[in-house]
């Protein structure tokens, strides 16, 4: 049977970051922190460089050439998502800073205008930081109430208790697609489906997921769903929400500005159409252009080819690191994405992280903004490999190696 | 020993280690030996919040000189050991030679990335608050 590993030409991959190329401490660099963010490959650096050294003008306004073609380009963003996503309208697809900017325009927006005192926002205790401040704060100012769904050992959600939680009260819902964490695919689809059958609306936070997993938003029906580009092999500083157009007709904007007006007087001002009510002040110009590029490379591998290589090396690496004595894999769920949160006995996850580097390896070590997970756990923090299409099984080789190495210095 | 001959005695030390490993290998040795901080200063006033391993500092004014106490978690070896060289500089010195001392020995030792950033949890912090430790018993004599 064939597998991913011989589809995809994972050396000819590597070419295309020529960040992989460098050592690191004079060791070779592993970069295993794909979960923070994904390197960019260099079709990606050059669509930034293009548009600045190109055609860098303001868009939508200007009358000139270079806008012309930066709008296009800027617009051609957008479509490209919505095709990414399967949107069914463009304007369902706002231009963001990130997955975090998406959730805040969520709770700032829908959360100020259609929330009220006693209503129920549902979360789950999976949630990264930026899924739990921005409803806390919301909570703060309109006397809403947080429920959290539980978990199990594992780390997959308890649905017999979110059910419990889903009440006439609940009027919102809002948990990650994918752990960041530990790895855990939710069922989405079932949570969606619940919520909606007790009247509330869901946002996804999708910032890990729509790496890994092809994404179909009109088959999930969510009604938001929130992601970042520099986890897809994308810039930084640029995201997207999907919004329901219904949703987001009745939404008002949250930051006033240019771009987001019809016509401002001094007594009043009209608002933009969609999406450019929610786009206000000039826009990430030259990383939403880049965005598309890096969804055309992520195209041009196949996402379902990059998704089966990246379990491949998922499986591997869990062998691999098992067989470690005094090593425990934190986060068993039933389905996970490429990601490997361990705990070492007796060692700071700290000083795992800091050896590993001087080896040249690049993990991510702490509570990776989900204190509440972590305390659940009856962990401090962990360290987290997490892994992309262009890892390879002889880096996880380093890795476990680096990991005894760990071991023996701290005896 | 002055400060600064006690960090020059630090920098021969280390000048022994090519391998960065070694280096960091010698840190945790000095972290193993570093002795447990007295119970009474094991409290969250003591405690110096970072970002990664828990760290206490505690000080003590003895005659014209202060005495710094200060401990990790215990399985923050690298901290342990980063900390016990920190107190072999300062402790025991004249409070305004605390207060005054430019702290040179961690970045030529090559180990100044786990003092200053956000992972080293609290050394940098630990480092700002002897200091600022030395300042006051400086103001305060008495």
């Amino acid at each position: 049977m064939q597998t991913a590993t011989d589809i995809l030409d994972i050396q000819r991959i590597r070419a295309d970051f020529p960040i992989l190329d460098q050592l690191v401490n004079g060791k070779q660099l592993v970069y295993f922190d794909n979960a923070a963010t994904t390197q960019k490959p260099l079709s990606v650096l050059q669509a930034i460089s293009g548009y600045y050294g190109g055609y860098n003008a303001n868009i939508h306004r200007g009358i000139h050439q270079l806008a012309e073609k930066a709008t296009s380009a800027f617009e051609a963003t957008r479509q490209k998502f919505q095709e990414f996503l399967n949107a069914r309208h463009l304007e369902e697809i706002i231009f963001t800073y990130g997955t975090t900017d998406g959730i805040n325009l969520v709770a700032q927006s829908y959360g100020r205008r259609f929330l009220n005192a006693g209503d129920e926002i549902i979360i789950s205790t999976l949630e990264h930081h930026s899924n739990i401040v921005p409803w806390q704060m919301l909570c703060e100012e309109k006397g809403c109430i947080l429920k959290v769904i539980p978990i199990d050992d594992n780390g997959d959600l308890l649905i017999d208790e979110y059910e419990k939680l889903l009440s006439e009260r609940t009027k919102l819902v809002s948990v990650v697609h994918v752990s960041n964490a530990l790895g855990t695919i939710n069922p989405v689809k079932t949570i969606i489906d619940k919520a909606h059958a007790a009247g509330a609306v869901v946002l996804i936070d999708g910032a890990q997921a729509s790496s890994h997993i092809t994404l179909d938003v009109q088959a999930l029906d969510c009604d938001f769903y929130s992601l970042s580009a520099h986890k897809l092999y994308g810039p930084t500083g640029m995201g997207v929400l999907y919004g329901k157009k219904a949703l987001l007709e009745a939404m008002p904007p949250y930051r006033g500005g240019g771009e987001m007006i019809k016509e401002v007087t001094f007594e009043k001002t009209t608002y933009n159409d969609l999406p450019y009510k929610f786009e206000a002040g000039t826009p990430n110009i030259a990383d939403v252009i880049a965005a598309r590029t890096a969804l055309e490379y992520i195209e041009g591998l196949g996402k379902e080819n990059i998704a089966a290589y990246e379990h491949e090396l998922l499986v591997y690496a869990t062998e691999k690191l098992s067989q470690i004595e005094g090593l425990r894999i934190i986060g068993q769920a039933r389905e996970k994405v490429s990601v490997i949160s361990f705990v070492l006995d007796g060692i700071h996850h700290q000083d795992t992280g800091v050896i590993l580097d001087q080896l040249g390896i690049a993990v991510r070590t702490g509570h990776h903004c989900t204190q509440p997970l972590m305390r659940r756990l009856g962990v401090a923090g962990t360290s987290r490999a997490s892994f992309a299409v262009y890892n390879t099984r002889e880096e996880i080789d380093r890795l476990a190696q680096g990991i005894l190495r760990v071991q023996k210095m701290m005896m | 020993m002055t400060i600064n001959e006690k960090q020059d005695e630090i920098i021969d030390e280390f000048d022994l280690f090519d391998d960065p490993l070694d280096k960091t290998q010698y840190i945790i040795d000095l972290g193993k030996k570093l002795p447990p901080m007295p119970e009474k200063y094991l409290t969250d006033d003591n405690r110096i919040m970072g970002c990664q391993s828990k760290v206490w500092l505690g000080a003590e004014k003895q005659g014209d000189t202060v005495h710094f106490y200060a401990d990790a978690e215990p399985t923050a070896q690298i901290s342990k050991g980063l900390i016990s060289l920190l107190i072999r500089v300062l402790s025991d010195e004249k409070a305004e030679d605390i207060a005054k001392a430019d702290i040179y020995f961690i970045d030529k030792v090559g180990m100044g990335n786990l003092v200053t950033s956000r992972r080293a949890g609290g050394l940098a912090a630990m480092l700002a608050q002897m200091k600022a430790y030395g300042q006051i018993y400086a103001a305060n004599p008495a």
